[in-house]
């Protein structure tokens, strides 16, 4: 065999090992020899179409059978955690809505809930914040649910759902850009409740989005459930029974296709999730249509918490009534995002002078948050989201620590993987819905 | 008002005091103060002309739970002081605050106490959600603290074991035969705080890269950075910039 440009090999005491660099796969295979059951190991990602985000997986291949695979992650660390410690208690909102940017207001709500609770004014929070939550985070789930959706289908060979699915996302981050003022990278939750709230416009888009999604469910039904393709390719493939679920850790669609109904929102309920009427979707098989399914139908279920949410929006404060917590100013969404009101820059620096000091105190120094440490875990669209929050009592977390769905849930690749089809790789690794910036954090 | 164990550095500042629980046998509940637990503005020495400079906030120490602690945090603790017979050696302290129950784990015992956590029936934490770490330099001899989050499924309970150890001896024992998600987790608290897992299957770095120098999360690696320039003036780094604390 000639050297090649493209796949240099060596010998090391391993056996052969190639070097591929692109191209002539033809003179890779040819290097190997079928009749001897040699490994070849082949390393996927970080930059590669159908990981997820930068994951590297190192897969040992025995033919097309996967004998050994794990996976490399860190590619995205950011150090937010660290980072955290630097600014004070309010800023940390936007620090932690960029870990997992397809869930931004699980992120940001959990923070919140955390911080309340060291604060201790988990009840103070008025209703109506609450309810923003509750309406807010469901829509976040279904359009986190729709990105899943277009992507595994994208992944799977299916490209037509990958542009239905992001269509209708567009029109969640749409509502999104009208309430927060951004799509993505909100900071909207905020200890203490929300930064502002929903305009008018934002609820009858809601309220079309809800007349509009069911239609569109039924069209990503009938384009995938019947299909041959799309059944064969998930059908019995990346089983993960409900054992091997709590093993690892595994929480989320993935748990709840094992057949175990194990919803934070039903078993240990926040932001009043115990007063909404919703269903937790099942599935007996533990495989990627079970998790197809059970994503399909946790849609819907968010579909109703968010009519459900929006009947109960009654007028009222958005944020605690406590002044030394709440921002000082009623913020206002301009042409560059959310900022300050104008009539409050008016009032501060024309005519209070009380209000200025109050403004810069809080803005400056922050509020101080009494010493103690607290677990808040909430449900994101990947499992359970949790913060680990410490205080040494002043105006900076001294350590938040997030229990990431993504980065647990994806140690059980391996588990998913050795043993089945390189191709069913992909579909066991698209079904745990991994998103590296979370995971990586 | 200078405190028997307060230190003094260059600038004849005092430090914070170091919070109760120090000198005891038992690992310190709550993280050292910042620099912002004395004074008004978190600023020292010179350059405070405001006259509080003085003023040292009280900081309620979290002590030793009184029993009974309420909710199911007593049944918590006596099925696992029925069904652990080293539990008097083993739980260092018990505390509840806010609706939580932190259970202080003497470090070398920690993956018994997860085992009997886990298989007791009257216990049954079948998840391990959550493995972090948390620095309290200053507070402590042992300052580099394990948190394990266990969840009880069956229950609906949650309960969290804390392990202490110091930075000279960062030993204990992994969990990942009881709890196989805590693998991951432990590489994190591993390449963040620099605490070893004695047992562990594949103790490597995961976030950081594999030849990167010391362990980022303590708290005593600065955050680093560039100063920056924005319309004209020099912005220092987040860690140098002159804030309140």
């Amino acid at each position: 065999m000639t050297t090649s440009n493209y796949a240099t090999e060596r010998e090391t005491t391993e056996g052969r090992v190639f070097t591929v660099t692109g191209g002539d796969w033809d003179q890779v295979v040819s290097g190997t020899d079928p009749i001897n059951d040699e490994r070849i190991v082949v390393n996927m990602g970080p930059q590669h179409p159908s990981t997820h985000g930068v994951l590297r997986l190192i897969l040992e291949l025995e033919g097309e059978t996967v004998r050994e695979a794990r996976s490399v992650v860190g590619y995205l660390h950011t150090g937010i955690e660290k980072n955290l410690e630097y600014r004070n208690w309010v800023q940390g909102s936007t620090f932690v809505t960029r870990m997992d940017y397809l869930a931004p207001i699980f992120n940001e709500t959990a923070y919140s809930l955390a911080v309340e609770k060291l604060l201790g004014i988990t009840d103070d929070i008025t209703e109506r914040a609450t309810t923003i939550r509750v309406l807010m985070m469901e829509l976040n789930r279904i359009s986190s649910h729709l990105v899943w959706l277009a992507t595994t289908g994208m992944e799977l060979g299916a490209i037509s759902i990958m542009l239905y699915g992001f269509r209708e996302r567009e029109y969640i981050l749409d509502i999104f850009e009208t309430i927060t003022g951004l799509r993505m990278n909100h900071a909207y939750v905020r200890p203490g409740g929300v930064a502002q709230d929903v305009p008018d416009a934002a609820i009858v888009k809601i309220r079309e989005f809800l007349t509009m999604m069911p239609k569109k469910l039924k069209e990503y039904e009938d384009l995938l459930s019947g299909q041959p393709i799309w059944t064969e390719r998930t059908q019995g493939v990346a089983v993960l029974d409900a054992t091997a679920c709590l093993a690892l850790g595994v929480t989320g669609p993935v748990l709840r296709s094992a057949g175990l109904g194990w919803d934070l929102r039903k078993t240990m309920p926040y932001c009043g999730y115990d007063s909404y009427e919703f269903d937790v979707p099942t599935h007996p098989d533990g495989d990627v249509w079970g998790r197809y399914l059970v994503r399909l139908a946790e849609i819907r279920e968010s579909l109703k918490l968010v009519e459900q949410a929006l009947d109960r929006l009654r007028p009222g404060p958005v944020m605690v009534a406590d002044r030394k917590i709440a921002w000082p100013a009623q913020l206002a969404i301009g042409v560059d995002g959310m900022g300050n009101s104008l009539e409050h820059v008016a009032k501060i620096m024309g005519q209070s002078m009380e209000s200025l000091i109050h403004h810069f105190k809080l803005v400056t120094e922050g509020f101080r948050v009494p010493p103690g440490q607290v677990y808040v875990g909430i449900e994101s669209p990947r499992g359970e989201l949790g913060v680990h929050a410490v205080s040494d009592g002043g105006t900076r977390p001294y350590r938040v620590h997030y229990r990431e769905p993504s980065f647990v849930n994806l140690q059980a690749l391996p588990a998913m993987a050795e043993g089945g089809l390189i191709a069913d790789v992909i579909a066991g690794g698209a079904s745990l819905d991994p998103v590296m910036g979370g995971c990586d954090r | 008002m200078t405190a028997p164990n307060d230190r003094k550095n260059d600038g004849g500042v005092p430090v914070p005091v170091t919070p109760a629980g120090a000198t005891s046998g038992a690992p310190a509940e709550l993280p050292p103060s910042s620099p912002a637990g004395r004074g008004m503005f978190g600023m020292q020495g010179t350059g405070d002309v405001s006259g509080y400079g003085g003023l040292v906030r009280v900081r309620t120490p979290i002590e030793e739970a009184p029993r009974p602690y309420g909710g199911y945090f007593d049944e918590v603790r006596d099925a696992l002081e029925e069904a652990y017979p080293h539990f008097a050696d083993a739980i260092e302290k018990v505390v509840v605050d806010r609706g939580e129950l932190t259970l202080h784990v003497r470090p070398e015992r920690i993956a018994e106490v997860c085992q009997v956590m886990r298989d007791d029936l009257a216990l049954r934490f079948e998840l391990c959600s959550s493995v972090s770490g948390v620095d309290y330099l200053g507070a402590d001899e042992r300052r580099l603290h394990v948190v394990y989050l266990l969840t009880s499924m069956t229950y609906r309970r949650r309960v969290r074991l804390e392990a202490a150890v110091s930075a000279e001896s960062p030993h204990l024992p992994s969990v990942t035969a009881v709890y196989p998600t805590a693998d991951w987790q432990e590489r994190e608290a591993y390449d963040m705080f620099g605490i070893i897992f004695d047992g562990h299957p594949n103790l490597t770095r995961i976030l950081m890269p594999d030849d990167w120098e010391g362990h980022p999360q303590r708290k005593d690696y600065p955050l680093g950075g560039v100063p920056v320039e924005y319309k004209g003036a020099e912005i220092p780094p987040p860690d140098r910039r002159r804030s309140y604390q």
